[in-house]
């Protein structure tokens, strides 16, 4: 397989350089205030999270599973760790920054991607949307008790972004904005807040070093929640994105070989001073609409992304808020998904729920780990309730009156429970009952407790209880069904 | 019967596929089936939009332009497809082949190839496809991966297809050659034919006898046989010997060496592939 290995490495890399290089280019500016937001969110310097994104991004372009995908710090993992950062300090943030890369790795190498499948489509929609929602209210600082300038430049910045290209598909817009605002702010003297306000920009490479921290229990105590909430909820962002790239562009993508990637990089970037990233839904829609498909691009954005920053560092630090804030705006807009709005609607009320309650979550607990859990939960929940319905009990009396009949079909769990004791009349006063179970499918424990309980109140009454098809109907209560073992087997579960 | 999967694209060799399909058709009785594989779609030819803004559902409206962009494109190489497969069933009706089949596969060739090896004996692929480059003596990259992967007997068209009178035999003296010399001896397609058996190495006398043997087989076939033992380099002896005596075909045993050794040096067999002009049948 040695060529078809190289041929693979040769097309994820070099099969579209210009359009790789080209989108990069255009991502690294979208990157630039994301980094630098939520920097500040998490309470650290611009310059941890600039050099996250350079370093993940990078470091995701060789050990990714996804190419074409962006990486880079941001805002789904900065919001876990202010209270850390708080509390705690810098040094803590880094070691849980590694500790989060080494639980990814753990995570991909037990192949635990596929518990996306659990995620609904619901639950993906109001992360998504929970995202959104997240991005655009950590721009809220730079928009309260501001000079009412800053509104104006904002909106400014907002119509170049919006507008410009109706001129020129060619130059990013946001580019445009970055570079007009800046002037403008310059050449009148504007008295608003810049880039260089919010603290250190980087001014060297980033270098090696390891988190200055106590290495004992207590400590691992401190950064250990914090971690695996990041490890999650980095998992679960770029998982989702990976799912969103693949299908934007038709190709597959190796899930597991993304959780391990992202495992690494985070480790290597807690290592260069860096903080906790994943992948990012918007920047990796920009990619691929700007052209970008294969690892070159993930690369670039990473690596012009550090140019831009280092050589550019005085300029960038004049840089006003509002024109980033501009573009996080943007970011936020074309992260959220607007047919969700119209769907609410059309869809089943259920699934609309899982989605705003997987929203309100994550907005209320600033934690998109939990949003996520609460709207698995619900979707479980939902699904439980309405394959309990899919049951039915009828009965037939003999025609001498001493001897009833009941016929259970459907499915039995514990969620049907309370119907299926309700559905046999015990104040009837019968010599023998039977209970033809054979078109059930019996599911748990609650189900058979339940049988039990009938079996021996129709015996109280003093009727004899006959059970058919018992075998049969338990064949499901095995944890794993054993279908493929046996020929036939299947159809026998589904005829039921 | 033989079951024969001829490799159709819209290179010129197609045409020659046809011929060499169409010849093996002449010698034997032959079912055929006609493939063309729509590989992966080119990634570089989307309209580039910079403008690096996403607005209010970017990512359904994304979605769609993409998706209609891809179908286009998906349509346009399906009717492509299907008059090259027309055109290939055509002309190996008129040649007289009575059992073809045309198939029409998205994905990419050597998976498909190998999806097709159960129902086939023989491959027939050009040298070189239409994404290859046209510089002289370059091997299409398609070619070396199915060479590589399928356990098939391969035969691998030229530019063009001349009738086959004679056939040179590469024989390396190992028992792989050996095997493929008996293939050769009991399968009609060749049977009669002109040939030489040919060894690149020291003429001692134990060469001497194993080719010797060799040759055996192929008279007890009814092959009138010729053999030499030549000192070189087994690239270099062999192609001169096909171009100065004018052999049309070249017989060889498959890759001999191990794949990491391949991978930076060169198998022997694809030197030989791309340094003689004449179609080359790979025998396994």
């Amino acid at each position: 397989m040695n060529r078809d290995f190289l041929g693979t490495l040769k097309s994820e890399w070099f099969g579209n350089v210009k359009g790789d290089v080209l989108a990069g280019l255009v991502v690294a500016l979208a990157l630039i205030p994301e980094a630098i937001a939520f920097s500040i969110i998490a309470g650290v310097d611009p310059k941890i999270g600039l050099y996250a994104s350079f370093s993940i991004a990078v470091l995701i372009a060789f050990v990714g599973g996804r190419p074409g995908m962006i990486s880079a710090a941001t805002a789904a993992t900065a919001v876990l760790m202010v209270t850390l950062v708080r509390d705690h300090g810098l040094q803590y943030l880094l070691a849980a920054t590694v500790l989060a890369g080494l639980i990814q790795i753990v995570a991909g190498v037990l192949k635990l991607g596929y518990v996306m499948r659990f995620v609904s489509r619901s639950v993906m929609t109001g992360f998504v949307n929970a995202l959104a929602i997240l991005i655009f209210m950590a721009q809220l600082p730079e928009l309260i008790n501001v000079p009412a300038l800053t509104y104006l430049m904002v909106a400014a910045g907002l119509a170049i972004i919006y507008l410009f290209p109706y001129l020129t598909k060619s130059i990013p817009s946001p580019l445009v904005c970055i570079v007009v605002l800046t002037a403008i702010s310059i050449f009148f003297g504007f008295d608003i807040r810049t880039v260089g306000d919010m603290g250190e920009l980087p001014s060297t490479l980033p270098v090696f070093l390891i988190p200055n921290i106590p290495l004992n229990i207590d400590t691992l105590m401190i950064i250990l929640p914090y971690s695996a909430a990041v490890a999650a909820v980095g998992l679960l962002e770029s998982l989702m994105t990976a799912q969103i790239v693949d299908d934007l562009t038709d190709t597959p993508s190796d899930k597991n070989r993304e959780c391990v990637g992202q495992g690494i990089a985070n480790t290597a970037t807690g290592f260069i001073g860096g903080m906790a990233g994943c992948a990012m839904i918007g920047q990796s829609i920009i990619n691929v609409k700007s052209g970008g498909r294969g690892r070159l691009s993930t690369f670039c954005a990473g690596i012009f992304l550090l140019f831009m920053i280092l050589v550019l560092g005085g300029l960038v630090s004049r840089i006003p808020m509002a024109a980033l804030v501009a573009i996080m705006i943007m970011v936020s807009i074309g992260t959220f998904s607007w047919s969700s709005i119209k769907n609410l609607k059309d869809h089943p009320r259920s699934s609309s729920i899982v989605m705003i309650a997987t929203v309100i979550g994550v907005v209320y607990t600033h934690n998109l780990a939990i949003g996520v859990l609460i709207g698995v939960l619900l979707s479980a929940i939902f699904f439980a309730w309405k394959i309990a319905q899919i049951f039915r009990i009828t009965s037939v009396l003999s025609s001498d009156g001493n001897h009833r009949t009941y016929k259970v079909e459907g499915q039995v769990f514990f969620a049907s429970v309370a119907d299926f004791n309700n559905a046999f009349d015990f104040k009837e006063a019968l010599d023998k009952v039977t209970i033809d179970v054979s078109q059930a499918h019996i599911w748990d424990i609650s189900s058979v407790a339940a049988l039990d309980m009938i079996v021996l109140k129709f015996r109280r009454e003093g009727a004899e209880v006959e059970i058919l098809g018992l075998n049969q109907a338990s064949e499901t209560i095995v944890d794993r069904l054993a279908i493929h073992d046996k020929p036939g087997a299947m159809e026998r579960l589904m005829g039921h | 019967m033989t079951k024969v999967l001829a490799l159709i694209d819209g290179s010129q060799y197609a045409q020659s596929v046809c011929d060499h399909v169409a010849w093996i058709g002449s010698r034997t009785d032959i079912s055929v089936n006609l493939l063309h594989v729509i590989g992966r779609r080119d990634l570089s030819t989307e309209p580039v939009n910079l403008s690096g803004n996403i607005g209010l559902g970017a990512r359904t409206a994304l979605l769609e332009e993409l998706s209609e962009l891809d179908a286009q494109k998906a349509k346009v190489a399906h009717k492509r497809g299907r008059l090259l497969l027309d055109g290939a069933k055509d002309l190996l009706s008129a040649a007289g082949v009575a059992q073809i089949e045309t198939k029409l596969r998205n994905g990419d060739l050597v998976d498909t190839v190998l999806d097709f090896e159960k129902q086939t004996d023989l491959i027939v692929i050009g040298k070189r496809g239409e994404g290859a480059d046209f510089a002289k003596g370059h091997l299409g990259s398609n070619l070396e991966r199915v060479v590589r992967s399928t356990r098939k007997a391969i035969v691998i068209a030229s530019r063009a297809f001349k009738p086959i009178q004679k056939v040179l035999i590469a024989f390396d003296g190992g028992s792989t050659a050996l095997k493929a010399i008996d293939q050769v001896a009991r399968n009609p397609i060749l049977r009669g034919l002109a040939c030489k058996l040919v060894m690149a190495a020291t003429d001692t006398a134990e060469n001497r006898r194993k080719i010797e043997d060799a040759s055996i087989i192929l008279k007890a076939a009814g092959f009138p046989v010729e053999t030499e033992v030549v000192q070189g380099e087994p690239e270099k002896v062999i192609s001169d010997m096909v171009e100065r005596d004018k052999f049309d075909l070249l017989v060889m045993g498959a890759y001999s060496h191990s794949r990491l050794r391949s991978l930076f040096l060169g198998s022997t067999t694809t030197e030989m592939i791309r340094s003689c002009k004449v179609p080359v049948a790979i025998i396994r």
